[in-house]
């Protein structure tokens, strides 16, 4: 199918906005026939998954957008790069990874995007509006700007981000169309366990399932508990698009397109019905363990997606008084370590073991500084990959769990 | 006797190799070490198999956007799939093959199955792929 061309794309095309957004309309085009788009349509802001150094691929990219000129139309924000460019000292990773990763994260820049390096990028003033075409990457802030927020882009990745950042324009296809972004599946949470005191667990175990079982259908879920905050709805997005590809959920009462099953599904019926029991949640979190209770620990990793200042909230009654026997991490992002400095929270964290990372996070690079044993983390995503990524064995509990795991030194459970 | 099978092209090229036929999804960024071609995914099903110089045939793409960069990357180095088979479109998967062929000359076909043509598609331990601009044919 041949993708209609507007007289800007021709523009484009014919390199009348430079020779950068020429290359780059021309992968679009491609990748519009592919995905059989039938035209193109202009995005207020875009998000690129392009900083985290894999390779020399990546640096090759940039570098020749840049040789021709490059540099973006809209407002563009970056994902997380390979190292910490606050605290360069905690990178331990090869000289490879450190300088092409440092330098892939300035030649962006240099194409006009906004340092933020952030996963999360959703929990800064680039928070985009209801209704919003954008063009975003990083599978976790794509389900979390289509659900939680009601803007709208595809699971736009490496590369592609970029092309839409330096011309203004997306293939129109997929989730950029209202009736597309409808419910399929029916997810119902019957029961929740009694012993969990924090939503974030049963959203993590929901959104595990959900990703196993729904693949790319975009689901409805009902009877999530009554808590649920804006972080946990962000835990599930993220382990919903890390165990299954996930663009899209609507959880009905609690994100704005499905303030009912009938406003989710557009008034359609469910293709199918999940029912998820207390006791299906419980084992879904079990799994997410390779560990038995009582595991020696070697760390604990928070911040994945990229902790907010609201979960900051919730940690630092936790971290006053004893000090854990182990490292504590705890991603973020720029915006909330400068809150947290004007706060005075950063000296307490520190002052309570805990290490800061910015700019990236502890399982897509080499920070942690013991990775022969067990770390536990409260993120169902951290979960899923760390195993495969830096080669550690994983616990998964609450946020408290983690806390007082690490004051035990071993896997304990509240 | 060769059956031809009439596919979409995704990404145009040719290739002839054994499959390395996938049971679940796979997510390449997390679940492909670019360095050696191995699948390191410790759920997946076909952990520790290898996909260098076979055709890759799997449902569907899964999982992290940065996807792209690792089949490029791996597609650079020589250790990424001589040609990907799925049956339901990837954009991630898409956009990799194709950066690797516009940077580097490296082609990687990647065509669109249909679902009747499935199970013979699995089930043959050797394919050829012919993937025009127009239209792609695989042969078993």
């Amino acid at each position: 199918m041949r993708v209609q061309l507007s007289t800007f794309d021709q523009l484009l095309l014919a390199g009348d906005e430079g020779e950068a957004a020429a290359f780059a309309m021309r992968l679009l085009v491609r990748f519009a026939e592919a995905v059989g788009a039938a035209r193109f349509v202009d995005i207020e802001a875009a998000h690129i998954d392009g900083c985290l150094y894999l390779g020399e691929v990546s640096l090759d990219f940039v570098e020749h957008l840049l040789r021709l000129g490059g540099r973006v139309r809209v407002p563009t924000t970056l994902n997380v790069g390979s190292v910490d460019l606050i605290h360069p000292e905690l990178f331990v990773g090869s000289d490879q990874v450190g300088r092409g990763g440092a330098r892939l994260m300035k030649a962006h820049e240099e194409l006009g995007c906004v340092p933020t390096f952030t996963c999360a990028p959703y929990q800064t003033i680039f928070r985009p509006r209801f209704g919003a075409q954008i063009a975003w990457a990083e599978s976790n802030a794509i389900v979390f700007a289509n659900s939680v927020l009601g803007a709208r882009t595809n699971r736009y990745g490496d590369f592609i981000d970029l092309c839409c950042a330096l011309t203004g324009r997306a293939p129109y296809y997929g989730l950029h169309v209202g009736e597309n972004r409808r419910a399929r599946i029916l997810v119902e949470v019957e029961s929740v366990p009694e012993e969990w005191a924090e939503a974030g667990l049963a959203c993590v175990a929901v959104g595990h399932a959900v990703g196993r079982r729904c693949g790319d259908r975009v689901p409805a879920i009902t009877g999530l508990p009554a808590s649920t905050s804006e972080d946990d709805l962000k835990a599930l997005g993220a382990v919903a698009a890390s165990a299954g590809a996930v663009a899209l959920f609507h959880a009905v009462g609690l994100t704005p397109e499905a303030p009912t099953v009938d406003a989710a599904f557009q008034g359609r019926a469910p293709e199918e019905v999940i029912r998820l029991t207390a006791e299906d949640l419980r084992e879904t979190v079990r799994k997410l363990s390779t560990v038995p209770d009582g595991t020696p620990l070697t760390a604990v990793s928070l911040g994945t997606p990229h902790f907010s200042l609201a979960e900051f909230e919730r940690l630092m009654p936790l971290i006053d008084g004893v000090r854990p026997m182990i490292d504590v991490y705890v991603n973020t992002h720029r915006a909330v370590l400068e809150e947290l400095q004007r706060r005075g929270w950063e000296e307490r964290l520190r002052a309570a073991g805990v290490t800061l990372v910015i700019d990236t996070c502890t399982y897509v690079t080499t920070v942690m500084r013991d990775l022969s044993g067990t770390v536990m983390t409260n993120s169902g995503k951290w979960a899923y990959y760390a195993p495969g990524n830096i080669g550690v064995d994983v616990a998964f509990g609450s946020l408290a769990d983690c806390v007082a795991s690490a004051r035990a030194g071993k896997l304990v459970r509240l | 006797m060769t059956v031809r099978l009439e596919a979409t092209t995704l990404v145009s090229g040719s290739a002839q190799a054994e499959t390395l036929v996938l049971s679940e999804p796979l997510s390449f960024w997390g679940g492909l070490d670019s360095a050696t071609g191995r699948i390191i995914d410790q759920w997946h099903p076909e952990r520790n198999d290898v996909m260098n110089g076979r055709i890759l045939v799997m449902r569907a793409g899964r999982g992290s956007s940065s996807g792209s960069s690792v089949l490029a990357e791996a597609l650079r180095r020589g250790t990424g799939p001589a040609g990907i088979v799925l049956l339901a479109g990837d954009a991630i998967v898409t956009v990799g093959a194709m950066v690797a062929a516009e940077l580097y000359g490296k082609t990687c076909p990647v065509v669109l199955a249909s679902e009747a043509d499935w199970a013979a598609i699995t089930g043959a331990g050797y394919l050829a792929i012919e993937a025009r601009e127009e239209a792609a044919v695989i042969e078993i």
